[in-house]
């Protein structure tokens, strides 16, 4: 029973949230992957397309509950997803046009490129704080949970109780259908084939007749759609704050990179595994111990590794042991 | 017209906005810009020589600023007493068997062969020396941390002179960059600018939570000053006679001269700090950094060790942002965590160093100076923009209000326009390199 009652606080506590939080990196690591695949560039902006994107499903959601249409127990974002989708895309697409396009044409440097989505990350960081400001912004509505902390110990009786809620459902069911589309677009469309090809042999591609220009356009597409999701999920489950998806940047990068930057797989496998990391070095073990272990092992202490201040210090050592021992990632990518 | 001609034309610009802050606005404003100005200058110095000199993307400058500052604490402060005495040498302790856990890792890395055995014993090493860490460290910071809470709980610094304080932010800074420089060069361009990234926001978050260290976001209060204070100075007969017989208020007079000697320390750091770039620039190894920059391979077949030189050119102007970031917070006369942001202390450094010119160290001052001025100066401007903008606009209308709210994140937008123009239409910069 105790075992029992260890297992579920450890869900509750640490499987739950991680498995929730690492879609949302695993989605927005998605975004980093494929940009860098095409592009050949480490895009600084990502962080603050996702908030971009969020912002405008944001507006039109509020926009909705004012009207009174509502997606019953689910959140209306859900319903204002697709609208600020296309948002972010019209932005993404955009930008690409006047900005990243001249130095493609160019050839520039891929250093290059990253300093222009520097400059590019300001602009739209600045934007976002213009139109709603820096504050927190919660926008979730509908049913709270899935199943309560109080529903589940009527249920099954034990000390312990799990909580689901409803966003973190959302999320990995999203998620999935999100990664299902997209996998199902790289490999078995012709425009994701070419994209494919494109990423792997720029001048062979091109001389096989793939329009580069049409490659690019459904790439940052594809990103803007990803970075919202990402974005709109994250924002649900926790709250939206434009400093913050800045700071999600740090994790997203070492999602990619643990996985293999440009390698899609990997960029999940990377999400999750930040995730946990993430999650299980800063949660205080205590409860868990004390269930698990015999009365006399059981901590004194939190049990806690780090704080939880330092969680954006665990995805970066977790990225600078990749870099040292295996710098093409987990699944070979293709950087080094 | 000639180099020379332009360079004046372009300084004496500067020193015509500084001027001309002064007389509309007032003297101090004038002085206070330019003081930061001069901080500025440097750390676009050290840019320049990280992105100019050998084309590294270095996206991590605030937290070379944030280490200078804490170098300032921990040089300048009076030791608390009372908490070496609690535990203060447990916490030293506890940070020493951190640092043999590493140095033990690595040395068993070297020393035992390839497999399953190196890494076991890899991980053995580091979590029995974390734990041993943790079970030393966390009494320590307790016992530290609760001496005096309101007013220190923390361990003090050494109590020298504050001056001393630069050169060692030079040198945690150089550390700092040494362990990020020595992992991610030699890897992709951009892995350095991710690394460099998160080091940043990890050493803030470091310097925001370690209490014991320098107080956190409680602040570091009334750092000593390499000045007089002011009110030492109206206390004094001699400097309100001489003030009076110039015509000066003596409380003005006295801010003055306090910040006039501000400027005059940083002027001559700036001197030096420029003269040894431009010796560096126009040395053999100067030359060598430039070619290694336009083409790697080039330059790794001509016997240059690539990464080598990548890593000591990468610490030293991270060094140089450790100085500027000492400098500016004796000038603050406090530390204050909360309010390193990376707009403020990475991206505006880059934008002078690209808007002055990277490659040339004196573009890399003029754009601290101009960009510098246009930071402080874009704020009213802008609230000046929305205020004429809005002003068709009936009161209390919510265009109105919100448009005039957000005047405030002008800034974030006008410095990521003036960079993408700059890098569009103008990529090498006002001076541009020879």
């Amino acid at each position: 029973m105790d075992l029992l009652n260890a297992f579920i606080t450890l869900s509750n506590f640490v499987l739950i949230p991680a498995i929730a939080y690492g879609s949302q990196l695993a989605l927005g690591a998605l975004g980093v992957t494929l940009i860098y695949g095409i592009l050949r560039f480490s895009n600084f902006a990502h962080g603050d397309t996702m908030a971009f994107g969020t912002m405008a499903t944001i507006l039109i959601t509020w926009a909705f509950q004012g009207l009174g249409v509502s997606a019953g127990p689910l959140p209306t974002a859900l319903l204002a997803l697709p609208f600020g989708i296309g948002v972010c895309a019209l932005l993404v697409l955009a930008t690409d046009r006047g900005v990243y396009r001249f130095y493609r044409g160019q050839k520039a440097k891929p250093i290059i490129f990253v300093m222009v989505s520097l400059g590019v990350m300001f602009i739209m960081n600045g934007l976002v704080r213009f139109i709603i400001g820096p504050d927190d912004q919660r926008f979730s509505d509908g049913e709270r949970f899935i199943i309560s902390v109080r529903q589940f110990k009527a249920l099954t009786g034990l000390d312990e109780g799990l909580a689901i809620k409803t966003t973190q459902g959302i999320t990995v069911v999203t998620a999935i259908i999100v990664v299902a589309l997209l996998f199902y677009f790289l490999n078995r469309t012709r425009t994701g084939k070419s994209m494919r090809a494109y990423s792997d042999n720029e001048d062979l591609a091109l001389l096989s007749g793939i329009n580069p220009e049409r490659v690019v356009m459904v790439t940052w597409l594809i990103v803007a759609a990803l970075a919202t999701v990402a974005g709109v999920l994250y924002g649900l489950d926790k709250s939206f704050k434009p400093f913050v998806y800045f700071q999600l940047l740090l994790p997203i990068f070492a999602s990619a990179i643990v996985g293999g930057l440009g390698n899609p797989l990997g960029a999940i496998a990377g999400g999750f595994t930040i995730a946990f990391s993430e999650v299980m070095i800063t949660y205080a073990w205590k409860k868990v111990a004390g269930y698990a272990l015999p009365d006399a092992l059981a901590p004194d202490g939190l049990a806690q590794l780090l704080s939880t201040d330092y969680k954006f210090a665990v995805s970066f050592v977790i990225l600078l042991i990749v870099l040292l021992f295996k710098p093409t990632g987990l699944f070979a990518g293709k950087a080094v | 017209m000639t180099d020379t001609t332009r360079n004046f034309v372009y300084f004496g610009f500067i020193a015509a906005l500084l001027i001309g802050t002064g007389i509309i606005t007032s003297w101090n404003l004038a002085i206070t810009i330019l003081n930061f100005g001069l901080i500025s200058a440097i750390m676009a110095l050290g840019v320049n020589l990280q992105w100019g000199f050998a084309g590294l993307f270095n996206v991590g400058i605030m937290g070379f600023v944030a280490l200078g500052g804490l170098a300032t604490v921990l040089i300048s402060m009076p030791p608390v007493g009372e908490a070496w005495a609690a535990g203060g040498l447990r916490v030293i302790l506890a940070l020493i068997l951190g640092a043999a856990t590493i140095v033990g890792a690595i040395l068993a890395y070297n020393a035992l062969p390839k497999g399953r055995m190196r890494t076991l014993g890899m991980i053995v090493i580091l979590v029995a020396g974390f734990f041993i860490y943790r079970a030393v460290f966390d009494g320590g910071v307790q016992a530290v941390e609760a001496v005096n809470p309101a007013n220190a709980g923390y361990l003090g610094g050494l109590g020298l002179p504050v001056l001393l304080a630069w050169p060692v932010g030079g040198l945690l800074a150089a550390g700092a960059a040494w362990i990020i420089g020595k992992t991610a060069l030699g890897l992709r361009s951009d892995y350095l600018a991710i690394a460099t990234l998160g080091i940043a926001e990890i050493i803030i978050a470091i310097l925001k939570n370690e209490d014991w260290l320098a107080r956190g976001v409680k602040n570091v209060v009334g750092l000593p000053r390499p000045a007089p204070y002011e009110i030492n100075l109206q206390n004094s007969e001699t400097f309100v006679e001489r003030a009076t017989s110039l015509g000066i208020d003596p409380v003005t007079a006295s801010t003055l001269w306090v910040k006039a000697i501000y400027a005059g320390l940083f002027t001559v750091v700036l001197l030096i700090l420029f003269i040894l770039a431009q010796r560096a620039l126009h040395s053999p190894w100067g030359r060598m950094m430039r070619a290694i920059r336009d083409n790697e391979v080039a330059a790794e077949a001509m016997g240059k060790d690539v990464t080598a030189r990548h890593l000591q050119i990468f610490v030293l102007g991270s060094a140089i942002c450790g100085i500027a970031g000492a400098m500016m917070t004796t000038l603050d006369g406090q530390l204050t965590p909360g309010t390193y942001q990376p707009l403020r202390f990475t991206f505006l450094v880059w934008v002078m160093v690209i808007v002055g010119g990277s490659g040339n160290n004196l573009g890399a001052v003029l754009g601290g100076f101009l960009i510098w001025w246009l930071w402080v100066m874009v704020e009213p401007i802008g609230l000046w923009v929305m205020q004429v903008v809005t002003s068709g606009m009936a009161d209390g209308f919510w265009l109105r209000e919100h448009l005039l709210d957000s005047a405030a994140h002008m800034r974030l937008l006008t410095m990521g326009i003036v960079l993408l123009l700059v890098l569009r239409f103008s990529p090498r910069g006002l001076i541009p390199e020879k």
